[in-house]
């Protein structure tokens, strides 16, 4: 599986998500910049945490634009695996890829912090090496990350076992369903606060993003 | 042609600057003060040949400036000075 990590002006993840695939899991990962028009080759993408476009007008509202995102699009309709986190799960948004919006924090604080984490659906291609309704803790570090969607949308996301990740303990943002991540109806796109890729070595202090990346590289007996 | 475009959240949507605002308005002794709604305005200048501005405007906000799931805006023709 070859997988690109995008490469946004004002991405500051980029390196993390690489290093995690990379180095980590040893996976078949290249660079692309926002200015690429083909994804050809490609298995995969990963869109990487920071400030794409500095957050301006909107976080993520201005990276939808850029020409690498109509390749994403083609790829993510096609049924290939496309992940974000953090500013990725805000474009994966902007782009309507994935249902609902990132908003504020409730507290209008920038939160940085490791919180506990719900694994609620461990039935996807990112997830399957978790255990149901595991507890994990992962670091968040944002402004914009309340998660929001009107009332229907809430009640199909969570009928159709597309929310993911939640918020065990506290809320740190005011997400409305305690949503910390979701999938599109497909199940190839999966967006999150999160930042599974700062927690895959013991030196980090945290293991528990791991498993997320090589539930990804070694796809299930289902799959 | 100028013209001037209002985006805030929806009134249904939680808006924390607002809020917090509102609280910081209070602390100045302004108790009357019932609520405080925060949004961006965008001033969009057209060339005069411009042909439907009011179209363009539509296209612009359902395309970029608006984020439907959370926000709405509205907008007005600024007079020309």
């Amino acid at each position: 599986m070859r997988l690109a990590v995008i490469v946004f002006p004002g991405s500051n993840c980029d390196l993390d998500l690489y290093e995690a695939l990379h180095t980590v899991c040893g996976a078949d990962v290249e660079y692309v910049s926002h200015k690429a028009t083909s994804l050809a080759g490609f298995d995969g993408v990963m869109i990487p945490g920071g400030f794409s476009y500095g957050d301006y007008l909107r976080a993520g509202a201005i990276a939808r634009f850029a020409p690498v995102m109509k390749e994403v699009i083609r790829l993510a309709k096609a049924g290939a695996p496309v992940f974000g986190t953090c500013n990725g799960f805000q474009i994966l948004t902007e782009a309507g890829l994935l249902p609902g919006a990132l908003k504020k924090n409730d507290s209008q604080r920038f939160v940085c912090k490791t919180v506990a984490l719900e694994v609620v659906n461990n039935q996807t291609r990112f997830t399957h090496q978790y255990t149901a309704h595991e507890r994990i803790n992962l670091p968040i570090a944002h402004a914009d990350g309340s998660f929001y969607a009107d009332q229907a949308t809430l009640d199909q996301l969570e009928a159709n076992g597309q929310v993911v990740f939640r918020y065990a303990e506290e809320n740190p943002n005011g997400s409305l369903n305690n949503i910390a991540g979701i999938t599109n109806a497909a199940g190839n796109v999966l967006g999150m606060m999160p930042h599974p890729e700062r927690a895959v070595e013991a030196i980090l202090g945290n293991t528990d993003g791991l498993r997320l990346f090589k539930s990804l590289l070694t796809p299930a007996a289902a799959d | 042609m100028k013209v001037r475009i209002f985006v805030t959240y929806k009134q249904s949507v939680f808006d924390p600057q607002g809020e917090t605002i509102k609280d910081a308005i209070h602390a100045l002794g302004h108790q009357g003060v019932t609520g405080v709604t925060v949004g961006k305005f965008f001033d969009v200048t057209f060339a005069p040949e411009t042909a439907d501005v009011e179209a363009a405007v539509q296209a612009i906000a359902d395309q970029l400036l608006v984020n439907f799931n959370m926000e709405t805006y509205t907008y007005q023709v600024m007079e020309e000075k």
